[in-house]
């Protein structure tokens, strides 16, 4: 499908879930949804809560980390033994223990970085126990942490923000598994496969040897992945895969999927304050940044690849192909890698290590900014909304009245925690970068050299904090400093946000409303949009700077120009090239 | 409420602006060169690691002078003297700032520590003898005795006798006021004269704890609380600083992954530059100057607290006499009833306010000159005249037989009913439709037979009507107290233009109005000055108490206006707006400037790595060194050049918060981005011109 047209079918099929996804969505969370009760109501009892246990932000994050512990160890003994578990038709053995604790990890945080090949490395049990369930739950619980805040919001004088087990049990029974569902019955129309009968060996009579074709149950996995923003796809190849995503169908389907929740919340958001406008003026900055993004990458992505160009084919009409598949070309692939990256999406259809390096800063950068445009499933809101209380702060402050955000006093507190949880993610990205490459564990994982190597390292930080989990493949993940470290990085870019996020959830939860005049800062109108914008470029910007100027930057200016324009002749059979010259030149 | 009309009448200015300041504060240019001097040797005193500490962004500047010096020391080069000589200034910059806003409040103490001279006492013992004590012996409770030419000791009230005070060496009025025993007129405060007659007062503050001592520790701003917006914004400001200490030092591996050397006085200036030093530096001289433009304007808030709160009000209660009308009513018409002309009515209206000698008494004997050319005349025969009293409401004269009154309409009608007489008809429609206009109908009456009615019209001040619809677009909504009846009321309010009004208002139904409003989420504020008036002064977010009150009004409210001047509730609600716009728009244009101090920095701190990087260095500065030192140059002489804004303060203009937010992410976003290009580019090109380089 024609790019633009790809936009406008993503466009129009967003902006109709936004509508009644949200509408749907601020039903499920005000409990007004009932009719799976005769499967919500056992999980309540058993848990020993329910709907009219209301918590209050303390509890509420007590039980998000007493329930994230428990799965992240059962995850972990799970690949750990998975040798003597059932569903295991290739017979694959235990998963090493930083692996073990790096995958754990990765789909606890709703992340999906994943140091290993799926196909050989998990079983299919694995993948359905850890792997999916994780999927669901930990897009449940970004979801209900973003709820939670709106309460906040929304309540007046409340020493509670709702209740942590419900929230998540509602958002999986009633948002995330029937869209998955129904997703997932299309992928395999499409041709996704879903089957537990084990892989497929053909002989290959020609060359006298057996291919194995990896199998197994794939394609709900592959629904849940993008709608859940988690993106740990079955196989290694993930959305370039053609049993993962067959066609151009699945492959808009997935774009939508991935934009599905995060943009919805903005819906659920303004209807719980009271304005959709509210809710609109989020949403507009998110796209805003989206579309900016886009262009950039996009723009990036159709040029030619300085490399082959170097090799003497000045003329690539379809842009830099290098690592790009060829069902989807150079814009289709960039307008993926936004989608996945501006959320904390991060599967891929395209090698991302390959894009040219203003692309490849495209994807980077757009993480740094804190996955707000529109950004990962409740992260994504939530995140935008620790902005937006900035944004408050200094705007309100400018218009002569302490500040104060939908009709809540902005003071020490909410200061605090917003910046504290703004602050956690570049902190985290750039120590442990420093780390890394300071110590010779980590000068060893990248395969290139001079600033993509940098670009390598910087990205899989990045990408690990912000819960995104695409990568520059060329790093060699899969060693004990880049295991445990990334685990670490996905922790704290994850609960050290979250927590602040519920904190504060509380705090404005219990404030009573000012109540709004003409001398009161507007947080609905293009002004603030313009504001939270420039608050988010400008916090990311300045913190990220100089870590990029020595990576993308550097490694595009090498070229002599920020975007090179050479066109020559055709290049019909471009694909065989890219192939050819991904493992020599780069 | 019952002694706002007599508040100093010169400062209930026409255009209902306050007037301009004087008394205690006195007005100082903004470099005094008192000041200055003053400023300049605590800019130095300040250096103490103790002190800086308390601020985090100017610490973590202190601390990288330290480094720098280091480094300097151990590697000697023109380049990192120069950074370290101007990391060093940064500080002293910030502390001179500091020192200025402080030094203004310090001129302003002294001021009044001369006032505070020792005086003795004359108190009163057990058995009522008299004994000399020194002022500062005086406990809470003692009864002293002031006389004529004694100055008061201490804060007190009048237990006993009426005096004429000269209060102006606290609130600059030089107008001596009657101070008496019981009722709102009885506080009298500490170091001011008594003029004429004999009071006894007992004391009511304890050792050290006068109004006096509490001016004075609140114009030094000795023992400054940080507001809560001002530890929200340090609280962002630390956040800010942090975030930036991680960004820096990561550059020392990032650069040695790439082959890079990473010079330590670089990193140490690009920290500084990023960092938001300006407003660090002028955060606490915003709120030091904030305190002190009210000071000058004669208002003394209790806590910064309060000052903040000014700024967010959103309901204004504001008393009708006095703020809104001019003090009092003035005579504009004569209606003739029951077949009478209008001469006589004015002829007997004057007669009978010959011996009135309230304001709208005089204007009764001006209107009847005016109108009709009657003169005052002399009462050579006898004659009795009949004073106003509560109980009879009414006032006039017995002369020649004739026995005239003017007075409240029903009072009036009783008086003339007694005396056999019979109203006329039409007499009530005439009253009533007065009242409706919002003025007030004096009745006058001549033996038993009515003549007519006086029209006393409430004068409101011009320009109001303006005043409040600015405040309307400004989103404060302003709500009228008035003791009279509502027909009266709304028409006044019609006039002025107010949004809502109180009419009738005792102290109960001000109390539960403010109750109202901050029950539906708005700040109030309210001037008052009886003890009747301490409860709401108290439950107001910002209470405005007139110096001419009680001392439980003194004491309910969190700001004191020495003028009494109750339009000045509009002023402080500006001066509290000002300091929290200044605070948000230096900060927006600190973190502003940050983009073009990175396109000086970064490049320098890679290019021998990278020459290719010379591409960010889009202001073209001389070299890497030059582009390090103007921006950190910059960085320092910013706090320097923002130090008059940050103690005058940016404008403010009511209008709608829209309309403002443009006006300064435009000047202070916008132009903070642009700026520094400009003046880094400027720095360097006179750095380059000297051959510094």
């Amino acid at each position: 499908m024609d790019f633009f047209w790809t936009i406008v079918a993503m466009v129009v099929l967003v902006a109709i879930a936004w509508r009644f996804l949200g509408q749907y969505m601020v039903a499920v969370y005000e409990g007004r949804v009932r009719y799976l009760g005769f499967i919500e109501r056992p999980i309540y009892r058993l848990l020993g809560t329910g709907p009219e246990h209301e918590q209050s932000w303390k509890r509420y994050a007590g039980s998000l980390i007493a329930f994230s512990g428990v799965t992240l160890l059962i995850g972990y003994l799970i690949m750990r033994i998975q040798g003597s578990l059932p569903l295991n038709p290739q017979h694959l053995g235990a998963v090493p223990p930083a692996l073990s604790w790096n995958t754990s990890v990765s789909f606890l945080t709703n992340t999906n970085w994943q140091n290993y090949a799926g196909e050989t490395t998990m079983s299919y049990f694995t993948q359905m126990s850890v792997m999916m369930v994780q999927q669901f739950v930990s897009a449940a619980v970004g979801i209900a942490v973003a709820v939670a805040l709106i309460r906040g919001f929304s309540r007046k004088g409340s020493s509670t923000i709702g209740n942590f087990w419900v929230d998540t049990v509602r958002g999986c029974l009633y948002v995330l598994f029937p869209v998955a569902f129904v997703a997932g019955i299309i992928f395999v129309s499409q041709g996704a496969v879903q089957t537990l009968g084990g892989p497929t060996h053909i002989k290959d009579v020609l060359n006298g040897v057996t291919q194995v074709i990896a199998l197994g149950p794939v394609a709900f996995m592959e629904t849940i992945k993008q709608l859940g923003t988690d993106g740990g796809g079955f196989c290694n190849a993930n959305g370039a895969h053609p049993f993962e995503n067959p066609t151009g169908l699945t492959n808009l389907l997935s774009l939508v999927l991935i934009l599905l929740v995060p943009v919805a919340l903005t819906y659920v958001f303004g209807t719980m304050v009271g304005s959709i406008r509210q809710g609109v003026a989020v949403l507009a900055a998110m796209t805003i940044i989206f579309g900016c993004w886009l262009t950039f990458t996009a723009y990036a992505e159709h040029q030619s690849n300085p490399a082959v160009a170097a090799a003497g084919v000045t003329h690539q009409p379809g842009g830099n192909m290098e690592g790009k598949e060829v069902r989807f070309g150079d814009t289709q692939s960039a307008l993926y890698g936004v989608v996945s990256t501006q959320t904390s999406t991060g599967s891929v259809d395209g090698a991302n290590d390959s894009y040219n390096a203003m692309g490849g800063f495209g994807l980077l950068t757009g993480m740094m900014l804190g996955e707000v445009s529109p950004g990962g499933v409740g992260s994504g809101l939530y995140t935008i909304l620790l902005f937006a209380i900035i944004a408050v702060f200094v705007g309100g402050l400018m218009i002569g009245r302490t500040p104060e955000y939908l009709g809540k006093k902005i003071q020490a507190r909410e200061v605090k925690l917003a910046g504290f949880g703004i602050l956690v993610m570049p902190i985290t990205v750039l120590v442990i970068t420093g780390v890394a490459v300071s110590i010779h564990a980590g000068r060893a994982g990248p395969l290139n050299a001079g600033p993509h190597g940098f670009s390598e390292i910087l990205y899989a930080f990045t990408s690990q904090a912000n819960n995104n989990g695409s990568a520059f493949a060329g790093l060699s993940g899969n060693t004990a400093f880049y295991n445990v470290m990334g685990g670490v990085a996905m922790l704290f870019g994850r609960f050290v946000i979250i927590v602040p996020t519920l904190a504060l959830a509380g705090s404005l939860a219990a404030k009573n409303l000012v109540a709004a005049s003409a001398g009161t800062f507007r947080t609905d109108n293009t002004m603030f949009v313009g504001l939270l914008i420039g608050v988010i470029l400008i916090v990311g910007g300045l913190t990220f700077f100089p870590a990029v100027s020595l990576g993308p930057i550097v490694e595009q200016l090498t070229h002599h120009k920020f975007f090179g324009a050479a066109f020559g002749p055709v290049l019909s059979t471009f694909t065989p090239f890219g192939h050819l010259l991904s493992g020599g030149i780069l | 409420m019952s002694s706002t009309d007599t508040a100093p009448v010169a400062s209930a200015g026409g255009d209902g602006r306050a007037p301009a300041p004087r008394g205690v504060a006195g007005q100082r240019s903004l470099f005094d060169r008192e000041i200055l001097r003053y400023a300049g040797v605590e800019a130095l005193k300040k250096l103490d690691p103790l002190v800086q500490v308390k601020k985090p962004v100017m610490f973590i500047v202190l601390v990288g002078t330290v480094v720098t010096f280091i480094e300097s020391i151990t590697h000697t080069t023109l380049f990192s003297w120069s950074i370290t000589v101007w990391l060093f200034l940064t500080v002293l910059f910030a502390n001179f700032a500091e020192a200025m806003a402080e030094g203004r409040g310090r001129a302003q103490a002294d001021s009044l520590r001369r006032m505070r001279s020792e005086t003795e006492a004359r108190r009163l013992t057990e058995g009522s003898v008299e004994e000399r004590v020194a002022a500062s012996h005086l406990a809470k409770g003692d009864l002293v005795v002031c006389e004529a030419g004694d100055l008061i000791p201490s804060d007190g009230e009048i237990v006993e006798g009426v005096a004429s005070v000269d209060e102006s060496a606290i609130t600059g009025e030089s107008a001596p006021v009657i101070r008496e025993s019981g009722g709102d007129r009885s506080a009298v405060t500490g170091g001011t004269r008594v003029l004429s007659d004999r009071i006894v007062v007992r004391i009511t503050a304890e050792r050290g704890h006068t109004f006096l001592d509490r001016m004075i520790s609140l114009v030094e701003g000795a023992n400054r609380q940080k507001t809560p917006n001002e530890i929200a914004l340090t609280i962002l400001l630390a956040v800010l600083t942090i975030v930036f200490i991680p960004v820096v030092v990561v550059l020392q591996p990032f650069g040695h992954y790439s082959g890079a050397t990473v010079s330590v006085v670089i990193l140490v200036a690009l920290l500084v530059c990023l960092i938001p030093t300006t407003i660090g530096a002028l955060l606490s001289a915003i709120g030091i100057a904030g305190m002190d433009r009210l000071v000058q304007r004669n208002v003394l808030a209790m806590s910064g607290r309060a000052v903040e709160a000014a700024g967010d009000v959103q309901t204004l209660l504001l008393d009708k006499t006095g703020t809104i009308t001019l003090g009092n009513r003035m005579a504009s018409e004569f209606f003739p009833a029951g077949g009478h002309s209008e001469h006589q009515v004015a002829d007997a209206a004057q007669l009978a306010s010959l011996a009135d000698e309230t304001p709208e008494g005089r204007s009764i004997v001006v209107l009847a000159k005016e109108r009709f050319g009657i003169r005052e005349r002399e009462l050579t025969g006898p004659h009795e005249f009949v004073p106003f009293s509560a109980t009879t409401r009414m006032s006039g004269l017995d002369v020649d037989g004739r026995q005239i009154r003017k007075g409240a309409a029903d009072a009036v009608r009783r008086w003339v009913t007694e005396h056999g007489g019979s109203v006329p008809t039409g007499l009530d429609d005439l009253v009533e439709s007065i009242s409706r206009q919002g003025s007030t109908p004096l009745v006058v009456a001549e033996d038993a037979e009515i003549l007519g009615v006086i029209e006393l019209k409430d004068v409101v001040k011009e320009g109001i009507h303006e005043r409040f619809a600015e405040m309307r677009a400004a989103g404060i909504r302003t709500v009228m107290i008035t003791g009279d009846n509502p027909l009266t009321a709304a028409a006044i309010a019609q006039e002025a233009g107010v949004d809502d009004f109180l009419a009738e208002a005792t102290p109960e139904a001000k109390l539960e109005l403010i109750r109202a409003e901050q029950e539906g989420g708005r700040l109030v504020a309210m001037t008052g000055d009886g003890t009747n008036d301490a409860p709401a002064l108290a439950q107001a977010d910002v209470g405005v108490a007139m110096n001419t009150g009680t001392t439980a009004a003194k004491e309910a409210g969190n700001m004191v206006d020495l003028d009494s001047n109750p339009t000045k509730l509009i002023d402080i609600v500006e001066i509290g707006k000002q300091l929290l716009i200044t605070r948000g728009s230096l900060t927006t244009f600190s973190i502003a400037n940050d983009v073009a101090k990175y396109f000086a920095i970064i490049p320098a701190l890679f290019v021998a790595t990278y020459p290719q990087l010379k591409i960010l260095n889009i202001m073209r500065l001389h070299s890497p060194t030059s582009a390090v030192l103007s921006a950190v140059i910059f960085n320092a002489l910013v706090i320097v050049a923002l130090i008059p804004l940050a103690l005058r303060g940016v404008r403010w203009r009511p209008s709608s918060a829209q309309a403002i937010l443009r006006r300064n992410v435009l000047i202070y976003g916008v132009g903070g981005i642009v700026a520094p290009f400009i003046f880094i580019k400027l720095i360097d090109l006179f750095l380059t011109a000297v051959h510094w380089y």
